[in-house]
């Protein structure tokens, strides 16, 4: 944290550049590098295109994928059903974030009387990270509903719902416990020293600042978890990856999966750009207020 | 720096752009254009030499395949002989003048059937149905069968006692991945409520079961398997009238395969000396007998 505060911001900003520009830094040698860079992506442009399109199987993948009739024809479709997949990201985000909160925190309490809830804390991570969503999905989609108990939903959008909360909680549990735990042991300390009882510390010194620094790997789960709604047409239900597979089933050509993927990548990109910009404003602030950060 | 990295995106962008446009180039056909008139076995175009390369999904799913589950096969072993698809395919090897020993038969998912590329089969056997569409990627062989669609649900509920294609309406329908079911349910019922759709025979089934669907729709001869073994208590609530033309169940061959040609002329012989009628009787003579929705 210390050590944040002796590097200067304008080295950071030049040492950003020149990763993206292989090392060019001297303004000096701008118009150069202007020149290298435009031959150099011209060149490997070239020899990509030309390499795809002078393979045997070009004119077939031509068009099978990339058809725009077939890309055109099938996106509204896929745009209406694309309103499920946004929906499942936006209500299941919510309970992730709540749930996920209260597993980091039981498996982040101090002392031996916790030892069974930090155990507990523990088996669930390690499960919901280590079975593939799909199959939970699955499970939960056909197996809850096959129990044929009075009071629980048949929806299958509800199950593949609670699927995704479930698993996704595993890994933004140990995002959000990586973030408690960066918290130096002096702040808890402190916080009991002024008089704060344990959840007091918790609640107002430990966890503001873990959250804000997991705050990027947290928007990075959640990227994931925007692709993963689409896991909730192993169910049959029609979202937009499902309502793809349907038009490229129905014409055996693939320019609908092109069509779902723009979607997708129209949420996911703005998102991780939104995670960009969040990281390098956490920077400027850990600079700005110096030390103590 | 930044104009620098600027400029060359946007000459990324516009060259992928051109690629993407530029690329209409003559479609020749990929298979090997052997003009040969003659279907004598040794001058047929096969994926691999005096083997008939046959593909189909895994499982394999009466009545359309028999026997027990065997050659890695779930359900059902279309090396048997035995379903109607199975024992079809052993019939045109025959005609083609392959021995039963001579045809291995290729697992093959749905969509690897029509993925671009070259295939791992001489024809694939999988009740895929005609389209022209489809037939613009692939190339199908007549007709081996003239299918019809049904619905099947579960007896006592609501929908059990729908008699017309209309009153089907208000109710929640699914359909198989890949199906021209689906098409038939939005083309035709046209329901309030949105329908399903099942990557699995098995999500689908499981569906109806759990009531989670209130009617699948599938072909009449999978339609009497799924109310005999897979979902207790169902029934096949009744076939959709024949449209005009019909559907059918062609073999899926790579585009542009000059083995098609040989196939239809086996395909003929069978049709004609009543081979394919006396299979169908065999093997989905309890495909039929279910009431036309009106």
């Amino acid at each position: 944290m210390a050590s944040e505060g002796d590097r200067r911001p304008d080295l950071e900003v030049e040492a950003r550049r020149s990763r993206l520009l292989g090392g060019l830094s001297l303004e000096a040698e701008g118009a150069r590098g202007v020149a290298i860079a435009l031959i150099s992506t011209a060149v490997f442009l070239t020899v990509v295109i030309v390499a795809i399109s002078q393979s045997p199987g070009w004119p077939e993948v031509h068009r099978v994928f990339f058809s725009w009739d077939d890309i055109r024809s099938t996106f509204p479709d896929i745009a209406r059903a694309f309103v499920l997949n946004v929906k499942i990201f936006l209500v299941c985000e919510v309970f992730i974030l709540v749930f996920a909160l209260v597993i980091a925190v039981l498996r982040s309490l101090p002392g031996p009387v916790f030892f069974p809830l930090r155990a507990l804390a523990i088996i669930y991570t390690d499960l919901a990270r280590g079975i593939p969503t799909i199959l939970v999905i699955a499970l939960l989609g056909f197996g809850a509903p096959a129990l044929q108990l009075q009071g629980v939903p048949t929806s299958r959008v509800f199950w593949a719902g609670v699927g995704l909360v479930l698993i996704y909680s595993g890994y933004v549990a140990e995002v959000y416990r990586a973030g408690i735990e960066s918290v130096h042991p002096s702040q808890d300390a402190a916080a009991r020293s002024l008089g704060l009882s344990r959840f007091q510390a918790l609640r107002f010194v430990i966890l503001p600042q873990a959250v804000r620094r997991v705050i990027p790997p947290l928007l990075n789960d959640f990227i994931g978890l925007q692709k993963d709604t689409a896991l909730v047409g192993t169910l049959g239900v029609i979202d937009a990856f499902n309502q793809a597979q349907i038009d490229a089933n129905s014409t055996f050509t693939f320019g609908s999966y092109l069509a779902a993927a723009v979607l997708f990548v129209a949420i996911t990109i703005p998102l991780a750009r939104f995670t960009d910009v969040l990281i390098a404003r956490d920077r400027r602030r850990r600079q700005a207020s110096g030390v103590f950060a | 720096m930044r104009k620098a990295a600027a400029a060359a995106l946007a000459l990324l962008v516009v060259a992928l752009a051109a690629a993407c446009g530029s690329a209409e180039k003559s479609s020749s056909p990929s298979g090997t254009t052997t003009t040969s008139s003659s279907c004598a076995k040794d001058s047929l175009n096969l994926v691999s030499t005096d083997k008939l390369t046959i593909g189909t999904d895994n499982p394999a799913f009466p009545p359309w395949y028999g026997g027990s589950p065997g050659h890695g096969w779930k359900v059902s072993d279309p090396y048997s002989g035995k379903g109607y698809e199975s024992a079809v395919a052993y019939a045109l090897a025959k005609e083609l003048g392959f021995a039963k020993g001579e045809v291995t038969w290729k697992f093959t998912p749905f969509n690897n059937s029509f993925a671009p590329g070259k295939k791992a089969f001489d024809f694939d056997i999988n009740q895929i149905s005609f389209t022209p569409d489809r037939a613009k990627v692939v190339d199908f062989s007549d007709s081996y069968y003239d299918v019809a669609q049904s619905v099947v649900v579960n007896k006592g509920t609501p929908i059990a006692s729908v008699t017309t294609v209309a009153g089907l309406e208000p109710y929640e329908l699914g359909a198989q991945l890949g199906t021209t079911s689906y098409q038939l349910i939005q083309n035709e019922i046209k329901p309030s409520k949105k329908p399903s759709v099942f990557p699995s025979n098995a999500g689908a089934v499981q569906a109806l079961k759990n009531k989670q669907i209130d009617g699948l729709v599938v072909d009449l001869p999978t339609a009497f398997y799924v109310t005999a073994v897979q979902v207790p208590n169902s029934k096949v609530l009744g076939q959709f009238p024949a449209e005009p033309g019909g559907e059918h169940f062609g073999l899926v061959f790579q585009k542009g395969n000059s083995l098609v040609a040989c196939v239809n002329k086996a395909l003929g012989t069978l049709r004609s000396n009543g081979t394919l009628k006396q299979l169908d009787q065999q093997w989905l003579a309890k495909a039929t007998g279910a009431p036309i929705l009106k």
